[in-house]
């Protein structure tokens, strides 16, 4: 079952007099449970396909359903809604409130949510030992590692019990082995939670990790391809997927 | 947590935020201080008019406030008595008065003054007569060629107790009428223009002087402990003191005896209020920029909110909630401060270095500043409702920050 699908999407940003395309027609899905990746070099037109699979923006023309609902045609508010309820988000930077603790953190998306106090405390705590930050719950951003924030911040992504996460370079800010942590970490949620992470990336190390990739080029897709083998550099068995309309 | 948060965030910049607090701390202090004193300036005022022969009600012949001349008096003012110790509240206090216009002479100077005939025993008390002595005694009662003058008066006619003085008015059948009388003391007043207007005899010498027999020209009411401004009490008395009392007689309330007075004091909540919006809107620059400032610093934060999934209006409500934490804390510490001063000042701020002046304006010399509920109330909801409104404009600004922009560092 796809949890998300994609249809002759694109996106025309106009810079001044300048029209740019940043998505020319792109078409996708993605399965519930995949472990994907958008990969590509700058400005292909990751960042914009993630943003628009998460609502955060809208296509110009397509369309997109995320989880059997039509997202392109809803109001900000009920996007704002959806986010809540079934995406989590791990952006490359400026990802946890300061003034929050690690736990404080992964709770308040919950109290958005309208969890109750307790639930969200138990949850909160569960998450962070699940992700390596045992000993953290109390500690303010300031007095955590980049690896260690970006942890808080797929804590945050999955305690909300989203249907997707959606990942944005989330290495990119870290040093080769904290940034491999982080994956084995997602991929570990992945695999222990079931939900669906899809993550833009450039980093070959990162792409090693990826069960799918779907390669990007001047806002289109140009390459989409399966692999058996994940993560620590194994070689990939990899294959073309049919199931993926190329632009 | 929302609460927490709001909290953190105003102490994430501790200078920034001190800043706002001291606008809005000197804001409300200010306001308060202002309205206290205002206040004081108004209950002088007020309190030296009706001291000075005015009273809280008074009784009269009803052209007398129009033209205060014998011709207008109140014959056989002894059923008036009557009525008052019937009507009145035991410690009310009333007295008969003849009023009138005349002139005043010795060997050295002639001068228009107010004849004030009294009752010796019941006058002091209702007003300033009997408070101040400079020189000399009161007058008693059977006195029929005693008189009291104004200590300004007595400067300016270069005179003591002791010696004469003339006073000449027009009599009841319409000729001038004149006699001597020896100063038997010199009064202090709030106001120098009240020394030298006003000078007293005994009620029989004046009756005397003017030939009115029994007649007097006003009955003057004091009434007990009663919030001047607050006219219930006054109304209710008045109206049953009218129904008993025949229709050739009017009964006036002091608005109605000092009309230009009561205007200004009509007008005093709305120059209040005025003062207050004004002081706001200097205090307004200020916190509107500031929050500004601090949501604009936060653009990011606020775009990953939104990403997460907050809705613009939490986002709204969050930056008002900072806002109200800041308003609340300055209001705080702004309504201690002003009560502090106020009670400061509590034994009052002596004017009399700008006697003058004040003199101008009819208040006495000492000034105590106080606060009414109405204004503690008013400057803390002005500076609330005002400051949350304002607010509005950073607060919206955060709620329209797209995650999009925000995050591309637009």
């Amino acid at each position: 079952m796809n949890i998300v699908e994609i249809k002759n999407v694109t996106k025309t940003y106009t810079q001044g007099k300048v029209k740019v395309h940043a998505l020319a027609g792109v078409s996708v899905s993605i399965a519930k449970g995949e472990f994907a990746a958008l990969a590509g070099p700058s400005g292909s037109g990751k960042t914009t396909l993630l943003n628009l699979m998460g609502g955060l923006d809208k296509p110009t023309q397509g369309s997109i359903v995320l989880d059997g609902q039509k997202i392109s045609e809803l109001s900000q508010s009920r996007l704002a809604q959806m986010r809540l309820d079934k995406i989590g988000f791990v952006f490359q930077a400026y990802n946890i409130i300061p003034v929050l603790s690690a736990r404080e953190n992964v709770e308040y998306v919950m109290l958005l949510q309208g969890v109750p106090a307790n639930e969200r405390k138990d949850r909160a705590r569960s998450i962070l030992d699940q992700v390596g930050l045992e000993n953290l719950h109390d500690r303010r951003p300031a007095e955590l590692s980049g690896g260690q924030q970006q942890r808080v911040a797929v804590a945050r992504a999955i305690v909300s019990r989203p249907s997707i996460v959606l990942a944005d370079e989330p290495t990119a800010n870290l040093d080769s082995k904290t940034g491999q942590g982080l994956l084995e970490m997602m991929k570990e949620m992945n695999q222990i939670h079931g939900v669906t992470f899809i993550f833009s990336t450039h980093d070959q190390m990162v792409m090693e990790y990826a069960q799918r990739i779907v390669f990007l080029k001047d806002g289109l897709i140009v390459k989409d391809r399966f692999s058996n083998l994940i993560g620590s550099g194994a070689s990939n068995t990899q294959h073309e997927s049919g199931s993926v309309a190329l632009q | 947590m929302h609460f927490q948060l709001s909290w953190r965030n105003i102490w994430r910049n501790p200078k920034r935020t001190l800043i706002i607090l001291t606008a809005v701390v000197i804001g409300a202090w200010t306001m308060l201080a202002f309205s206290a004193l205002s206040r004081g300036f108004m209950a002088s005022t007020l309190s030296t008019a009706l001291n000075n022969l005015t009273g809280h009600i008074q009784i009269q012949a009803p052209q007398f406030r129009d033209d205060p001349s014998v011709e207008n008096r109140v014959e056989n003012p002894g059923s008036i008595a009557e009525t008052l110790q019937n009507i009145l509240p035991r410690e009310a206090r009333w007295t008969f008065r003849i009023q009138v216009g005349g002139a005043v002479s010795n060997a050295r100077n002639t001068k228009g003054i107010t004849i004030v005939g009294i009752d010796p025993e019941k006058e002091p008390g209702i007003s300033f007569y009997g408070e101040q002595l400079s020189a000399g005694k009161l007058l008693k009662q059977g006195d029929k060629r005693g008189i009291i003058i104004g200590h300004a008066l007595a400067k300016e006619f270069e005179t003591k107790p002791g010696r004469k003085l003339v006073l000449m008015t027009q009599g009841a059948d319409g000729e001038t009428s004149s006699a001597a009388y020896k100063i038997r003391g010199i009064f202090r007043a709030e106001l120098e223009a009240t020394e030298k207007q006003f000078l007293f005899i005994t009620l029989p010498a004046a009756q005397k002087l003017i030939g009115v027999g029994e007649a007097i020209t006003n009955v003057c009411i004091k009434l007990p402990d009663t919030d001047t401004l607050d006219m219930t009490a006054t109304d209710n008395i008045i109206t049953s003191i009218s129904a008993a009392l025949p229709k050739n007689v009017a009964v006036l309330a002091w608005p109605d005896l000092l009309p230009l007075l009561k205007g200004y004091l009509d007008i005093f909540d709305s120059f209040m209020l005025l003062w207050y919006v004004v002081g706001f809107v200097a205090m307004a620059f200020g916190l509107v920029n500031t929050m500004i400032m601090a949501v604009l610093e936060r653009t990011r934060e606020f775009g990953l909110l939104k990403a997460l999934g907050m809705k613009p209006v939490r986002i709204i409500t969050n930056v008002l909630l900072e806002c109200l934490i800041l308003l609340v804390l300055g209001l705080f510490a702004g309504n201690l401060l002003g009560v502090a001063t106020v009670t400061a000042l509590s034994k009052g701020i002596d004017l009399s270095f700008l006697a003058q002046g004040s003199e101008f304006f009819g208040m006495g010399t000492l000034v105590i500043p106080f606060l009414e509920a109405k204004d503690i109330l008013s400057v803390n909801t002005i500076i609330l409702s005002l400051g949350l409104l304002v607010c509005l404009y950073p607060a919206v600004k955060a709620g329209r920050i797209t995650p999009v922009d925000a995050m591309a560092g637009h």
